[in-house]
């Protein structure tokens, strides 16, 4: 098949000339947030460093690290870089009460994310002459107007379909005869088993690739998806902080995500002390975004362990490319897609009060992710009725759900039941198995 | 005055069981009715027994979950329609029964029932009116 890019130029980019071009940006953009936001004045006053230190890509590491905390503490305003009138859109975060992080977008910030996003679908074959299917969730959420965006770009015919409505999703993918399908990888086995039950065969639709991200997902799980739809399936990566998706998206060879290098650059850290590591080491991802300008974000530490490499890849791209996210640096889960933090689970037992005594168990069956909360019953909340037991059980399964966005199962289990290993509870059981 | 009955969390577990009816037994505390309410999740075994206050601390303190609250237990003849006249008579007076089982022993011809209800004082004297009678000890 014919090697084709969005953006040749950028895409297969010497890595000499990408590198004056990160510096280039770097210091343009160093100097615009010490300019406008005062976080970063502060911080980089902290550390004693001005942005006329800062005069290439060697000099990153001389900037502070940006967190999740850190944006949350700002908002919603306080990493605006540009005035209010600039910005045309926001994003969020997903279904984190309380815990929100507001992204700004001016209309350059959109056009390249959309850009980033046309790359991943030309990189999976995508044409003006393709049917693409966007079934990630619209609105605040980036998925769907990431992908939605880049389809555009394309010139393929887009279908906003959003996610959910299978019946719907299935009728539009063969009346429509899609080409291109983007979604959650668990959503896309989903459809895919629908497809099957109805009698459908893999070769029936005219689907081609699949582009799934937002959730961690397995190579079993990718085989899987590619025999039930007939199609090859592709990673993509991103996170809402830096734009959405298209942070980082697989080319036809699917060993890794190729960075879109020339607006976010890529570093592996030592999570626990924040030393550089060099190509090849497993630590956590950290972004810089050099050329967005509205929310933009020196050193952002993902939180997601993984590899990056510059080994020469078949597909001519020059990018650099990440390994799938391995796992957390912190105890973030992602269920169904979305980001779910245990202290969040602990806020709502004592909320309701219940001593945090519980335990996660998080699994997959049917390619969909399962949520069973353990949560050790108090004297008060026991009764000699089913009835009242079972309604303190939906009582909290329903603060839970307010609280993260999706349903749990919640399990009333007996005073100190919940394992505990050396005196401290095991909190999180994750059967998914996703990074071995 | 209504009779107290023992209540405890029981997990669905492997031993859960056999550990509350130990712990009973290794104290002579006596079961005169039980019942055993189940979920898939877990279940509440409610017990009348000789000492409520003795076993309910005991229970405790082996780190099971407990509750002590009073029941109606009454006293009828054994035989077919006794039951029924008492949740007749309980219906007319427009009391729910949220659950009720029967003593282990019959006593003489007799069979014994625990009822519970929201208003135990008010179904005693709506079953005492009929001529039902209540057990108190």
């Amino acid at each position: 098949m014919e090697q084709r890019y969005w953006q040749k130029e950028i895409e297969t980019m010497a890595y000499e000339d990408m590198r004056k071009l990160q510096s280039e940006r770097l210091r343009e953009q160093v100097k615009h947030v010490y300019t406008h936001v005062e976080f970063y004045r502060k911080r980089m006053d902290e550390k004693g460093v001005k942005p006329e230190d800062i005069k290439g890509v060697e000099d990153l590491n001389k900037l502070p690290f940006v967190t999740k905390d850190d944006l949350r503490e700002c908002y919603p305003y306080g990493m605006l870089a540009v005035p209010l009138k600039d910005c045309v859109r926001i994003q969020s975060t997903s279904g984190t009460t309380g815990k929100r992080v507001v992204a700004f977008y001016t209309q350059d910030d959109v056009e390249l994310w959309e850009n980033c996003c046309a790359r991943a679908i030309v990189a999976v074959g995508g044409t003006d002459e393709d049917v693409c299917q966007v079934c990630y969730g619209y609105g605040l959420f980036t998925g769907g107007p990431g992908l939605n965006g880049g389809s555009h770009k394309v010139g393929c015919l887009t279908l906003p379909m959003s996610s959910g409505n299978t019946e719907r999703q299935i009728q539009f993918m063969m009346d429509l005869g899609s080409t291109i399908i983007c979604c959650t990888p668990s959503y896309a086995a989903y459809i895919g088993e629908t497809l099957k039950e109805k009698g459908y065969k893999p070769e029936d639709n005219k689907l081609k690739a699949g582009i799934f991200g937002a959730e961690p997902w397995t190579e079993e799980m990718r085989r899987e998806i590619e025999a039930l739809l007939g199609i090859k399936a592709y990673d993509i990566y991103g996170l809402t902080e830096t734009s959405g998706p298209g942070v980082s998206f697989e080319c036809q060879e699917q060993t890794g995500m190729h960075v879109n290098e020339d607006h976010f650059i890529p570093e592996i850290i030592d999570p626990d002390t924040g030393e550089v590591l060099p190509e090849g080491a497993k630590g956590e991802l950290v972004f810089t975004s050099i050329t967005k300008k509205a929310f933009p974000l020196l050193r952002y530490r993902t939180r997601d362990i993984c590899v990056l490499s510059r080994k020469k890849c078949s597909c001519g791209r020059t990018l650099i490319k990440m390994t799938k996210p391995m796992g957390r640096s912190d105890d973030m889960l992602i269920i169904r897609g979305v980001n779910v933090f245990p202290s969040q689970i602990e806020t709502v037992l004592l909320n309701e009060g219940y001593a945090p005594n519980y335990q996660i168990v998080v699994d997959r069956v049917n390619n969909t992710d399962t949520l069973d909360i353990n949560v050790e019953l108090s004297s008060e909340a026991f009764s000699d009725t089913v009835k009242e037991v079972t309604a303190a059980e939906h009582k909290l399964a329903d603060a839970i759900k307010t609280m993260l966005g999706i349903n749990p199962k919640v399990h009333l289990v007996a005073p100190k039941s919940i394992a505990r290993s050396e005196g401290k509870a095991v909190r999180i059981i994750d059967k998914r198995k996703l990074h071995d | 005055m209504a009779i107290k009955q023992l209540s405890v969390f029981v997990e669905n577990k492997q031993g859960t069981l056999c550990g509350i009816t130990q712990v009973l037994a290794e104290n002579g505390i006596d079961m005169k009715a039980l019942t055993l309410a189940d979920t898939t999740d877990f279940g509440i075994m409610r017990m009348i027994v000789t000492d409520t206050e003795k076993a309910g601390v005991l229970l405790s303190d082996k780190g099971y979950l407990v509750k002590i609250n009073s029941v109606v237990a009454v006293e009828m003849e054994n035989k077919p329609g006794a039951l029924s006249e008492i949740i007749a008579a309980l219906g007319e007076a427009g009391m729910n029964i949220e659950y009720l089982y029967a003593f282990i022993a019959v006593c003489g011809k007799n069979a014994r029932v625990v009822l519970r209800l929201d208003d135990n004082e008010k179904a005693e004297s709506v079953l005492e009116a009929k001529g039902v009678k209540v057990i108190r000890e």
